[in-house]
């Protein structure tokens, strides 16, 4: 059992884990005096109920689809990207910075330029990383929570002292034409925020499973993570292909923060702490066990709790902070997937003549 | 009165044991008894049962069904502290040691003997190991810490360690595998020394030239069950291989004369040092030619590794020169090594040979997967893999039920032979073998010492590097013993008797044949 990865089959450990948080947020309201049953179904009445509820959800799934990818990515090679909010800050402020430079380029230039150029922030900041942890051995944990407060303040003073001319908290929105949100959607989701990234999210998740399954680059990934010594063994480059999945990883936070930029926001403003985007990504990937079509389901589920978390609080005097306490507990209990996992196959024992414990036994025998 | 009476009995019996983890039946209604003053041998394949038969002896695992008996009286052990106070111990394969307490304390650990508040009562623990070592002739260096003795004095702590509590029933899981001749031969009277003073042992191994050596009788356990329980004063080797493996097994290596061609590979005072800045490896000069085995044999630990993983690019070499097909490969990458015609079978195959959890197929296409017609630039090409892996596992008799199962599912045997399959079917110019058969059952053996030996008669060079002297002798045209990181003599195979070799292994000088020791 390795603990540093979370990889298990199957979708029985996630739906699990959903349940049982629900549950454990249903007896903290309980104890606190507030209707769990009414809480959930103000939450999922406000998250599901409306077309600008939906369109929210979206929109609240679109970064974090990118920002989760990034994070199983760089789990997949074996390490964990803890700088995904940082990577994903640089990226948004990229894109931003070029959208503003450049307000004459018309919108099919400036548009895929400026999410380029977020993504190309993003793997230029984990890229720090990766090169330090390949050469030197410093561990990413470290270095890349470093990282993320360099990209807060740094992030900050440019916005203050390069982006804006007196000294604003605030930039303007990107011109029109690199705007990812559209009057169209706007109507079809009765004035939400939702904007075309999630087509851009759906189509990262489909490249990463390709990568990761179809290329030689992905095959490399995935060896180096599981066993650094048989892919050294094998002649792959370790170093390389540690480089690669952490600029791909932060490629894609950094992608996730442009989605912010570009259509959530449309501009950049101080930022008094690091965007939730990237930690909220790592839940989300973890949740999903790193699987990019369970990424999605899991992202959309952080985003209905997260929308219809708003809610709760809207309905009711409960604080909305209770959704927290759920995501954090659903979280907790995908990392106790070994305490899960050994409840399901103790009931299996019980059920069908310990099947699971005879195989692994006879595994461990041969 | 009680002492005659358990003289009639035996020390312990089992009747019927069985244990069953689930539908598999492990161990299938076992009868053994074994007297006191008997050595008893107990052989069977990997994965027969014997494990399990000794773990239920020690009280790790419970029977699904019959009985234990201990000096005539049944007993249900529920702990392997339940066996410790029956005086059953059990020295096992791989060392249960501390390695940086000292011998004393690793002896005394977990029944320490303590005085108030808790203070170790060192010295009343010392005098009992001291009258201990000196009754059985177990010579140990009480106060030297565990990993700066030899391999042989760590097993006489296990060995002291068991009687230290007190043990009449011994059990030694495979215990001569580690061990140069010499200490073997220390072992192998120790044993029969522990027989005389009234214990009962049971011998686990494979070697079967040791059980013909000590063993009073021995139980063959194949599948789970005991296919038979032999007097071994009229039962030969090969009747016990067969009964083992259910089959004929040839003994014999047929080595075909094969006319050695050029030189394939040419160490010249190759320098190694590990992390710590220690000198691994030194001075070392070897050549192999085409069609030619060298086997280095060596104490564990003696710079083999760090040879091996600075041939084929794993580790940096410090100076020295390595030459593959005249070729200068020293300090290359592992996939040029590789792609200039070398295979390599890896010491730890779970750690360096495969992924385990990677399917065959995968793990079939580790070194290949970057060249056509495997991939196409970025793109890998699954049919071409899946079509080559399927040849190279039928071609080496991998027995498998999925494609798509993850290596870790394979027995031992299997992910040997599919390392060996890897390597063998790039048909490589020169192969470096390291304990190619470690850990696997005599037929699994037999196969890859014939693949191994078909490379050679292909004229391919090989090194091979093993623990094993058997192995050694079995398989090389040249053998070189290799001490402290150099070569401490090398010569024909003929020319070398297996006390010869086990001298300059533990580093002793050979008097009147420095010519041999020189020779090259």
């Amino acid at each position: 059992m390795r603990i540093k990865k979370v990889r298990l089959g199957g979708i029985s450990v996630p739906l699990i884990s959903i349940f049982l948080g629900l549950v454990v947020g249903a007896i903290i309201m309980l104890l606190s005096g507030f209707n769990p049953l009414i809480n959930y179904l103000n939450l999922f009445s406000g998250a599901l109920g409306t077309p600008n509820a939906i369109g929210e959800v979206f929109r609240s799934a679109t970064p974090l689809i990118l920002t989760a990818l990034g994070f199983s990515i760089a789990n997949s090679a074996g390490f964990f990207n803890v700088g995904l909010s940082g990577q994903a800050l640089a990226g948004w402020l990229a894109s931003v910075w070029f959208a503003l430079s450049f307000p004459h380029l018309p919108g099919f230039i400036l548009l895929p330029g400026s999410i380029i150029m977020g993504a190309l922030a993003g793997a230029f900041w984990s890229g720090i990383a990766g090169f330090l942890r390949a050469y030197f051995g410093t561990s990413e944990v470290i270095t890349t929570i470093m990282l993320n407060y360099i990209s807060l303040y740094g992030t900050n003073a440019i916005v203050k002292g390069v982006l804006t001319s007196s000294d604003a908290d605030s930039t303007p929105l990107v011109p029109i034409q690199a705007r990812l949100r559209t009057p169209f959607l706007e109507k079809l989701t009765g004035n939400s925020t939702f904007h075309w990234g999630i087509v851009i999210s759906l189509f990262m998740v489909f490249v990463i499973w390709w990568l990761m399954k179809k290329t030689t680059l992905g095959f490399e990934i995935r060896s180096v993570g599981m066993n650094e010594d048989a892919a050294r063994y094998a002649g792959m480059s370790t170093k390389k292909t540690i480089i690669s999945a952490m600029l791909l990883s932060g490629a894609l936070a950094g992608l996730g923060g442009a989605m912010e930029g570009l259509g959530n926001f449309q501009n950049i403003f101080v930022n008094t702490s690091l965007p939730d985007i990237g930690f909220d990504g790592m839940s989300v990937s973890l949740l999903a066990t790193g699987n990019p079509i369970g990424i999605i389901f899991s992202a959309l589920l952080f985003g209905i709790l997260k929308i219809g978390g708003l809610n709760i609080s809207i309905s009711s005097n409960t604080p909305s902070e209770i959704v927290n306490i759920v995501i954090a507990s659903v979280i907790f209990f995908v990392g106790a997937n070994y305490i899960i996992q050994y409840l399901i196959s103790k009931i299996k024992t019980n059920h069908n003549s310990s099947k699971l414990i005879s195989n692994s036994i006879k595994g461990g025998h041969k | 009165m009680k002492q005659e009476q358990t003289n009639h009995n035996y020390a312990i019996e089992m009747k019927n044991l069985t244990k069953k983890f689930g539908n598999f039946v492990a161990n299938d209604r076992i009868s053994m008894k074994i007297k006191s003053g008997e050595i008893h041998g107990l052989l069977g394949e990997n994965g027969a049962g014997k494990t399990t038969l000794m773990n239920m002896l020690s009280g790790i695992l419970k029977p699904s069904s019959g009985q234990i008996l201990v000096n005539g009286k049944e007993v249900h052990l529920n702990s392997a502290k339940d066996a410790t106070n029956l005086g059953i111990g059990m020295v096992h394969q791989h060392f249960m040691l501390v390695q940086n307490f000292t011998v004393l304390e690793n002896i005394m650990l977990g029944i320490e003997n303590t005085s108030f508040f808790g203070i170790l009562n060192r010295q009343e623990a010392k005098q009992k190991v001291v009258n201990l070592s000196k009754k059985y002739g177990l010579k140990l260096d009480l106060n030297a810490k565990i990993e700066d003795v030899s391999v042989g004095m760590q097993q006489r702590v296990e060995i002291i360690k068991v009687l230290y509590r007190n043990a009449d029933i011994l059990i030694f899981d495979e215990p001569t595998a580690v061990l140069t001749p010499q200490e073997v031969d220390e072992l192998l009277e120790t044993l029969k020394l522990l027989a005389s003073e009234g214990k009962a042992i049971i011998l686990i191994s494979h070697k079967l030239k040791e059980l013909k050596a000590v063993a009073n009788k021995t139980t063959i356990i194949r599948r789970g069950k005991v296919i038979n329980t032999v007097d071994m004063a009229n039962t030969s080797p090969e009747v016990l291989a067969e009964m083992m493996v259910g089959r004929k097994i040839n003994f014999q290596r047929e080595r075909k004369s094969v006319k050695t061609g050029k030189e394939v590979l040419k160490i010249t005072n190759l320098k190694v040092i590990n992390e710590q800045k220690i000198v691994k490896v030194h001075d070392f000069n070897l050549t192999i030619h085409a069609g030619e085995i060298v086997g280095l044999a060596g104490i564990d630990g003696n710079g083999q590794s760090e040879l091996v993983k600075s041939l084929t690019g794993l580790k940096p070499i410090e100076s020295g020169k390595v030459l593959i097909n005249d070729k200068d490969l020293t300090g290359a990458s592992p996939r040029k090594i590789t792609h200039n015609g070398v295979g390599h079978i890896p010491e730890d195959r779970q750690r360096f040979g495969l992924i385990l959890q990677m399917n065959l197929v995968e793990n079939a296409s580790l070194q290949v997967y970057n060249q056509p017609p495997y991939s196409h630039g970025l793109f890998l090409e699954p049919k071409a893999m899946v079509k080559m892996t399927k040849e190279i596992l039928s071609d080496y008799d991998v027995r498998y039920s999925d494609l798509s199962e993850n290596v870790g599912a394979l027995s031992g045997g299997n992910q040997q032979k599919l390392i060996i399959a890897r390597e063998l079917s790039r048909n490589p110019s020169l192969l470096i073998a390291v304990n190619p058969t470690r850990g696997l059952d005599v037929g699994a053996v037999e196969f890859i010492h014939s693949q191994i030996l078909k490379a050679r008669e292909m004229g391919n060079a090989i090194l091979l590097i093993s623990y094993e002297l058997e192995e050694v002798q079995q398989l090389s045209d040249r053998i070189a013993v290799i001490h402290e990181g150099t070569i401490v003599g090398q010569a024909k195979n003929e020319d070398l008797t297996e006390s010869e070799i086990g001298l300059l292994m533990a580093g002793e000088k050979l008097e009147n044949k420095e010519e041999i020791i020189h020779a090259h």
